[in-house]
């Protein structure tokens, strides 16, 4: 467990110092890179920055302070915003776990269970239709797909809101808030969660078809268990192994995912904020929420591995 | 090469597909001559509805552009970008793989532990970064999905290497004194291709998705007119006019669909055990 945590924070630390790489190796001055557009103005201003972004040190120095800064949580300063980046992105942080937290369970419920399904159904209509769905969710961009929702089920339909992360100025509170926010959550957590849904119905199917056709599972119905029992406690169960293996790969994947989705919703979240940082050139800001966005993945990825040893007792998290 | 095309053939989607890819080839080939209209040219009233002027099947956006030759050139970027990055991330990934998996011991746990700490990136996060920072065009967008995408495919060619290694012709082409490059290049790296040409395809199926996720940013090539860039634009514009967005979206996913499937046949046709498997 230890070296996993060692190896997470060696891979936080790599990003961190890929960071600092790109902006020495972006075209045009660093100075003008860290403090956007500000700094093209005035040439006193750009000294003074240069100073300030101990631009004058020697390089290696300039590398150590950074990842010291890092370490201490000390993003740098978004001069867009005029506030420190890490402040900017801790108040986006739950809007995004929101997001993509309820996002990962729905595609991995809807998933593992219309995978189970084509399965058991494998060759009947079910399992093709199913299979189809799969593909063509598999295939769709994720911003065209949540578009197309807003389209259908906010400009046509006007069943739910398409738009933010609450009613603005409706001066909800308590439950009534909360199933405003919940509102609001739908269509964002459904486009988000489809394009995944997909991935884990066809893996899911896939290893449950191959787990099937193992000795243990003969076994099984030869002693005559029931074939329910064994769908889920011998096949599902070991099936299963491979799926969470990739959604703990994915989960990284989603919060990167999650930057067009919040885009097309006006989510509040991390990924709004990149989309924003994009726009107005601010990129230690832009750096910064890469950097977290990183870091979560790897700590999904540590989580996921937690999950397994709970499903698969054979596993230790020795290596 | 015959018992191949029986086993393609014999997936009806992957015909289906490689019809629709060959299709969209085409169109990406002979897109200048065959789109009505330059895909930057104001040549109509904005916002025109799709069929209420003959010759405009998919209407126009907000500075009267016509959609459909924008949707017949965007054919042409994407299927680039695709197949460019695809190759790009194809000869970093096969390197290190081969390398990892042939020579194994320290040289692999090295170029793994690297592979891993790669994979643990968010990629689309990743390929922002890299465009934003260096301008968005063509080149840098290849060099940005090349870079998230090798390492799937490092992966596999070791795991590949790694049991090829250990085969009988492997040895006795060591012991016929042939060189380390030959015996990779020659020997072993021609029978390793079947994997790597099934996901070679599906890469260049996520390559194109990714080039239209950056190009919906805007983080696309301002020269270039891209599916992804015209989703982006009709974005804000949504409710006015809802056919900016269909289209080029319906693009996007009719090509990498087809190209999924097509990676499916090639999976069918290339891996003769499958032969007798549960489908």
């Amino acid at each position: 467990m230890l070296t996993r945590v060692l190896q997470g924070l060696a891979a936080i630390l790599l990003i961190a110092a890929v960071n600092f790489v790109l902006v020495r190796a972006a075209p045009g001055d660093p100075v003008s890179v860290l403090a956007g557009e500000a700094g093209a103005s005035d040439a006193q201003f750009v000294a003074q920055l240069r100073t300030q972004f101990e631009l004058d040190r020697p390089i290696t120095t300039q590398l150590a302070n950074y990842l010291g800064r890092v370490a201490r949580f000390d993003l740098g300063y978004s001069y867009r915003q005029q506030q420190p980046v890490l402040k900017l992105i801790v108040e986006r942080l739950p809007a995004t776990l929101l997001l993509t937290g309820s996002a990962f369970a729905l595609s991995l419920l809807f998933g593992v269970t219309l995978g189970a399904l084509s399965a058991r159904r494998a060759g009947t209509w079910v399992d093709s239709g199913i299979t189809v769905v799969a593909l063509v969710f598999y295939a769709t961009p994720l911003y065209w797909l949540a578009l197309m929702a807003v389209l259908i089920f906010t400009v046509q339909l006007d069943w739910l809101p398409g738009f933010g992360f609450s009613t603005v100025g409706a001066g909800l509170r308590g439950w009534a808030l909360a199933a405003d926010i919940a509102r609001h959550l739908v269509l964002p957590a459904l486009t988000l969660a489809l394009f995944y849904m997909a991935v884990y119905a066809r893996m899911t199917r896939a290893a449950m078809l191959e787990v099937a056709q193992m000795d243990f599972v003969k076994t099984a119905r030869a002693k005559g268990v029931r074939p329910g029992r064994i769908l889920r406690a011998h096949v599902l169960r070991n099936a299963l192994l491979p799926v969470i293996t990739l959604a703990g790969i994915q989960a990284g994947g989603m919060i990167g995912g999650a930057v067009l989705t919040e885009t097309v919703f006006a989510w509040p979240g991390i990924g709004r904020l990149m989309f924003d940082a994009l726009l107005q050139r601010d990129y230690s800001l832009l750096l910064g929420t890469f950097l977290v966005t990183a870091a979560m993945a790897v700590l999904f990825n540590l989580l996921t591995d937690l999950v397994y040893t709970v499903v698969d007792p054979r596993i230790e998290l020795a290596s | 090469m015959k018992s191949f095309w029986l086993r393609f053939g014999r997936n009806k989607g992957a015909v289906a597909g490689l019809a629709v890819l060959m299709l969209v080839t085409l169109v990406a080939l002979v897109g200048p001559w065959l789109a009505p209209n330059d895909p930057w040219g104001m040549v109509q009233q904005p916002f025109l509805r799709p069929w209420t002027e003959p010759g405009f099947a998919m209407g126009t956006d907000t500075l009267g552009r016509d959609i459909l030759s924008g949707v017949i050139y965007g054919a042409r970027v994407s299927l680039l970008i695709g197949a460019v990055s695809t190759v790009a991330a194809l000869l970093i990934g096969v390197t290190i793989g081969a390398l990892a998996g042939y020579f194994g011991g320290w040289v692999d746990s090295g170029l793994m532990r690297f592979t891993e700490i790669f994979q643990a990136v968010p990629s689309f996060a990743l390929a922002i970064v890299l465009v934003a920072i260096f301008q968005p065009s063509v080149d840098s967008i290849v060099a940005a999905i090349a870079i998230v995408s090798w390492p799937p495919v490092a992966r596999l060619v070791r795991g590949e290497f790694l049991t090829l290694r250990q085969r009988d012709f492997v040895q006795a082409a060591l012991l016929a004194g042939e060189s380390t490059p030959r015996i990779i290049l020659t020997q072993i790296l021609p029978n390793a291709m079947s994997p790597i040409i099934v996901m070679a395809s599906l890469m260049v199926a996520t390559a194109i998705l990714l080039e239209s996720s950056l190009s919906f940013l805007g983080l696309g090539d301002p020269n270039q007119m891209s599916w992804g860039y015209m989703v982006g634009s009709a974005r804000t514009v949504l409710r006015q006019a809802w056919w900016m967005a269909l289209f080029p979206g319906l693009a996007i996913v009719l090509t990498v669909l087809a190209l999924n499937l097509v990676g499916e046949g090639l999976n069918d046709g290339l891996n003769t055990r499958l032969n007798g498997r549960t489908r």
